[in-house]
């Protein structure tokens, strides 16, 4: 019957668009990937062979600047604020946690480099963010991040911003935890 | 063994009696006015909470309600006069209307129709029921952004949650129901281009509702994982990102307003060529005009959102993009304006608030155009502007479309005449307040007031007095309505069949007796 076909394709459009409302999750990180749009830092820790065939080097300043969400308690800085480095050289920032509280803690990093465009030239070869870290009472922990700034950073880019914000992830871990001892 | 347990004729009989009527009823009077009549009390709710928040912005300060509760005001009379008023009243008026303009006995799901009308009570039962709980309703604006609607979110919003998927369905059903009618049950002879606008308005609107209410599902049930599953769709602190939702949120926003207006489009279409006596002007560019809004309402959603971050040839694509939307509307316009020229006008209240839906509507057109501007829009993001535009095109637009509806139709659906001089009454001292009310909030908007506020500095004291003087005459200006609705329905003048002179031949829906039977069209019409 001619109905029954007709509301056959559109129960497909129905679940096809329920779908792609998912898909745009994906979607969404993949364009902010290729744009580099909210300043992740996706790129590869390493530089790629264009890159590494680069000889000229040029200075440049980079800051580090960190935060701390809502009400996270933690004492968190760089060990210095900025740097200035040479392209294609590698560095290293120290980063200070410290839980001032009284209690055990879990605390999450993540970063974003500003300008954005430049987030994709930014390559760390070694990094704390997106790892959790578990802090007793009053713990004191220093984390490096080893990085290399691109040297095919574009020109017009003269510095590059190193954001980091910290996140109590205390209450999303602890159910995990309850769960594990059964 | 006797066969012939039932001798009455199946074809002839009325409605039944009684509650059950409405309750189990598969005729699309019944549930077209059944949504009507919902759409009505909506109004009144939804109205009753624009009240509440002009009252309290009569005079700076805090008087009447507390910020709390000023924010579940706002947040709940947007949702309701979306949700409950303005999209229940367009499928009420498409059951009532489809079947008759295109010549079919009924709508091809019937039982479908019945189940998608009575989800949205039960929808809107649940969410006006979270504003009675401890914690209060949801309070985060109708478009809930994350993290206010998750993080910062009352437990109530999973009420709210459930009750958006229910709505949800009960649109994707409806609009179901409708496209399968508008394919399958057209009079032999009505080909698409000559269907009339109005069914044209709602078949393209039924599409963009099948297309973007899945994606409404999909992001709140994404927000409902976030709350409760721990998941970090829009949280940051997962690695999630909040802007996400926004843009999520919007790929679904901005088809939505215009499945707010592409029906009143269609109705006034047909309004302004009976009392213009003479058919619409340009008609097929009116159906690729309305096919060319839909089309385009995929690729504008970044517009709402110009001042989250966006690289600079995302903000001029976007702009553009919405800048191209005025060439179709403009086109409508254009026709409207064309349609009436040199017509035999009469000024009967359907006309009146169909005129005034030409030339308001224009003025939210180009407040929307405004806004389309980027550096502009980074002044007039989230100010008053923003709300006096998109009530510019809701009120006089949308919601002046479906009055026109109304008073076009009434004397089909009940027999009656309404009373015009209460009518023309009803139409003056409308669009006098409206004017009254949303005029003055560019002023304000462009001044700097920002939205969603329960207070404001003091220069802008005088400004929202007036508003609110004009809101509280709109409000009862409503009740006007209502009474003329009623008076119709018990007495009035017999209204013949063709209602309007000349209307008989402009559609199908003409050629019935008003009130039409029960079952009309049993027998298919000929379409030449």
């Amino acid at each position: 019957m001619e109905a029954t076909k007709t509301l056959r394709n559109l129960i497909g459009i129905v679940v096809g668009m329920f779908a792609f409302g998912w898909l745009l999750v994906p979607i969404y990180d993949v364009f902010c990937e290729i744009t580099g749009l909210n300043g992740k830092v996706t790129g590869p820790s390493s530089l790629s062979q264009e890159s590494l065939a680069i000889t000229e080097q040029r200075e440049l300043l980079v800051q580090f600047m960190t935060h701390n969400n809502e009400s996270m308690p933690w004492f968190f800085d760089s060990e210095k604020s900025q740097m200035r480095v040479i392209t294609g050289n590698q560095y290293e920032a120290t980063f200070v946690f410290h839980n001032t509280t009284a209690k055990e803690m879990v605390g999450q990093v993540i970063p974003s480099v500003s300008p954005g465009r430049g987030a994709e030239y930014f390559h760390k070869t070694e990094c704390f963010c997106f790892e959790r870290q578990v802090l007793a009472a009053g713990e004191r922990i220093e984390l490096p991040v080893r990085f290399i700034i691109d040297p095919a950073l574009p020109e017009e880019i003269g510095s590059l911003s190193l954001g980091y914000t910290l996140f109590d992830i205390t209450d999303r871990v602890q159910p995990e935890k309850e769960i594990a001892k059964l | 063994m006797s066969t012939v347990v039932e001798s009455h004729d199946h074809g002839h009989h009325g409605p039944a009696k009684g509650l059950s009527r409405w309750l189990f009823t598969t005729n699309h009077k019944d549930i077209g006015t059944l949504y009507l009549w919902f759409s009505f009390i909506m109004l009144f709710i939804g109205g009753a909470m624009a009240m509440v928040i002009r009252a309290e912005l009569f005079q700076p300060g805090l008087q009447i309600v507390q910020p709390e509760f000023f924010n579940q005001m706002t947040t709940n009379h947007g949702l309701i006069m979306v949700f409950g008023v303005i999209m229940p009243a367009f499928v009420g008026l498409a059951n009532w209307m489809l079947p008759m303009q295109i010549g079919a006995p009924d709508m091809a799901l019937p039982r479908l129709n019945n189940l998608s009308f009575w989800l949205l009570p039960m929808a809107f039962g649940i969410l006006i029921s979270t504003l009675f709980m401890p914690e209060g309703g949801p309070n985060f604006g109708w478009t809930f952004y994350a993290p206010l609607s998750t993080t910062y979110a009352p437990s109530t919003v999973n009420f709210f949650i459930f009750s958006v998927h229910i709505m949800g369905v009960s649109s994707i059903l409806g609009s179901i129901n409708i496209i399968t009618t508008i394919f399958n049950m057209r009079a032999p002879g009505m080909t698409l281009m000559k269907m009339p606008l109005f069914v044209w308005s709602w078949l393209i609107t039924a599409y963009l509702l099948i297309a973007v209410m899945p994606v409404l599902a999909g992001v709140v049930t994404m927000m409902l994982m976030d709350i409760n599953f721990g998941t970090s769709f829009f949280n940051a602190a997962g690695g999630g990102d909040p802007v996400l939702f926004q843009h999520v949120f919007w790929f679904f926003g901005h088809p939505e307003v215009y499945i707010m207006i592409l029906p009143a489009f269609g109705i006034v279409s047909h309004i302004i060529e009976t009392f213009s006596r003479k058919p619409i002007f340009g008609y097929s560019s009116m159906v690729y005009a309305m096919a060319s809004i839909a089309i385009l309402s995929f690729v504008v959603w970044a517009h709402h959102m110009f001042t989250v971050g966006m690289p600079l040839a995302g903000e001029l694509f976007f702009m553009y993009s919405t800048m191209l939307i005025a060439i179709p509307t403009g086109v409508k316009v254009f026709n409207w304006v064309a349609t009436m020229f040199r017509g035999s006008i009469t000024f009967e209240t359907p006309m009146l608030f169909s005129i005034a839906f030409v030339a308001l509507f224009t003025i939210g057109g180009f407040s929307g155009l405004m806004l389309a501007i980027v550096p502009a829009d980074f002044q007039y993001h989230d100010t008053y502007f923003v709300v006096a535009h998109f009530h510019y095109v809701l009120v006089p637009g949308a919601l002046f479309g479906i009055i026109a509806a109304a008073y076009y139709w009434l004397p089909k659906w009940t027999g009656n005449m309404y009373d015009e001089t209460l009518g023309k009454l009803h139409f003056w001292l409308t669009f006098i307040s409206v004017n009254v009310t949303f005029f003055p909030m560019h002023f304000v908007g462009l001044a700097g007031m920002p939205r969603r506020y329960p207070d404001y500095a003091l220069q802008f004291a005088d400004f929202n007095a007036l508003i609110s003087v004009g809101a509280f005459m709109f409000g009862i200006t409503q009740l006007l309505f209502l009474f003329i609705v009623i008076k119709t329905i018990r007495s009035g003048k017999q209204a013949k069949p063709e209602v309007w002179e000349g209307a008989g031949d402009l559609g199908l829906e003409w050629t019935l007796s008003s009130p039409p039977p029960y079952h009309s069209f049993t027998v298919q019409p000929q379409v030449k």
